[in-house]
């Protein structure tokens, strides 16, 4: 950092996107963690995969193009009731809707100049761990950075689905019934923090809870599946408390350089 | 019912079209306000909707599901990580179904 105050930061300053062995070694680092974490998750969505009558290397090839937990467990989940490619292509809409955000945020770090196919590889693996660890990184965005966690973080990802699958057959009932909460608890671990931190999440999520329970026992909307529920619920939810409690419009310039 | 192959490309083509558009098309920051917040609010409601009651119906007892929902959410408000969190539901489950 006290070397670039020294030099004027050029349009199309090829620093910014340059490869660097310390930077993808950061990387790499910052992604150990990350990968852990996915090859224990993704073990649990491997049996969700399970019951939707996926192969182990159906399971591997999902998860390395899709890299998304809940928009991958609402597809298998609705592939299992034996869903129409529409309603597939709907789920993961909805339930991956929130990376649209987070790629609108990370656009905003590329420095001017980066070459374009960096946005298309970048895109392959937009995450909350791996959007995470890249935008809390100051200054401009350097791709090889988040291609070092990527690089250990997919094929983790991709490997714990197949071992789910492959391993749901072997395991003991009482392990399979342990693991399958992993990917709950994953989601608990996303939405609570910040719960904690506003209280309109907070409302939200408590309200989730309860007219997604509802929902499953009312008759009537019961008997929809649990994908399309899913699907239906979200968008009139966050609907709701987006029209009754906007968030603040984000200053982008003003911290944006 | 189409094949699997078939369901993995829909899904993988939808998932990487929602990552690549602002990437590479929409450059400028989205201003619509109702549009910010809906998707600021999405990932709470859908995730909080996939959970519950779900994580209760996806262990062999109501009642070890229910214990790692508490737990889960405790550990997490506590500031516990992705990983830990998801171990101790696990851990809880499994001590749990020992004894029931």
């Amino acid at each position: 950092m006290m070397k670039s105050q020294h030099r004027t930061p050029l349009r199309g300053d090829a620093s910014a996107w340059a490869f660097s062995r310390r930077v993808f070694t950061e990387g790499m680092r910052d992604g150990v963690p990350i990968a852990l974490g996915y090859f224990a998750v993704s073990f649990s969505l491997g049996i969700a995969a399970r019951h939707a009558g996926f192969t182990p290397l159906q399971g591997f090839l999902a998860s390395l193009f899709n890299n998304a937990s809940a928009g991958e467990y609402a597809a298998f989940s609705l592939i299992a009731s034996g869903a129409t490619l529409a309603e597939v292509a709907i789920i993961t809409l909805i339930a991956n809707a929130r990376y649209l955000l987070m790629s609108c945020a990370l656009a905003q770090r590329f420095a001017p100049g980066t070459p374009f196919f960096h946005r298309l590889l970048i895109g392959y693996d937009v995450t909350d761990e791996l959007f995470g660890i890249t935008i809390s990184r100051p200054g401009a965005l350097n791709p090889y950075y988040t291609y070092g966690a990527i690089l250990l973080a997919a094929p983790a990802w991709a490997m714990g689905t197949a071992l789910g699958i492959m391993a749901g057959n072997l395991l003991p009932l009482r392990v399979v019934s342990a693991l399958s909460v992993a990917l709950y608890g994953m989601f608990l671990a996303i939405i609570i923090p910040p719960a904690r931190q506003n209280r309109v999440v907070a409302a939200l999520v408590l309200l989730s809870f309860a007219v997604s329970y509802a929902c499953g026992v009312l008759p009537g909307i019961r008997a929809l599946s649990e994908g399309t529920r899913t699907i239906l619920l979200t968008v009139l939810l966050s609907a709701g408390a987006a029209v009754l409690f906007p968030i603040p419009v984000e200053e982008e310039e003003a911290h944006a350089q | 019912m189409p094949s699997n192959y078939l369901y993995i490309a829909v899904m993988a083509l939808v998932s990487y079209t929602i990552r690549i558009l602002p990437l590479t098309l929409i450059r400028k920051p989205i201003r619509n306000r109702f549009i910010q917040s809906f998707l600021y609010y999405v990932p709470y409601a859908t995730l909080a909707v996939m959970t519950f009651p779900a994580i209760i119906h996806a262990t062999q007892t109501p009642i070890s599901g229910a214990a790692a929902l508490a737990a889960g959410i405790a550990a997490a408000w506590m500031g516990a990580g992705l990983f830990p969190v998801s171990v101790i539901c696990c851990a809880l489950v499994l001590l749990i179904e020992l004894f029931v």
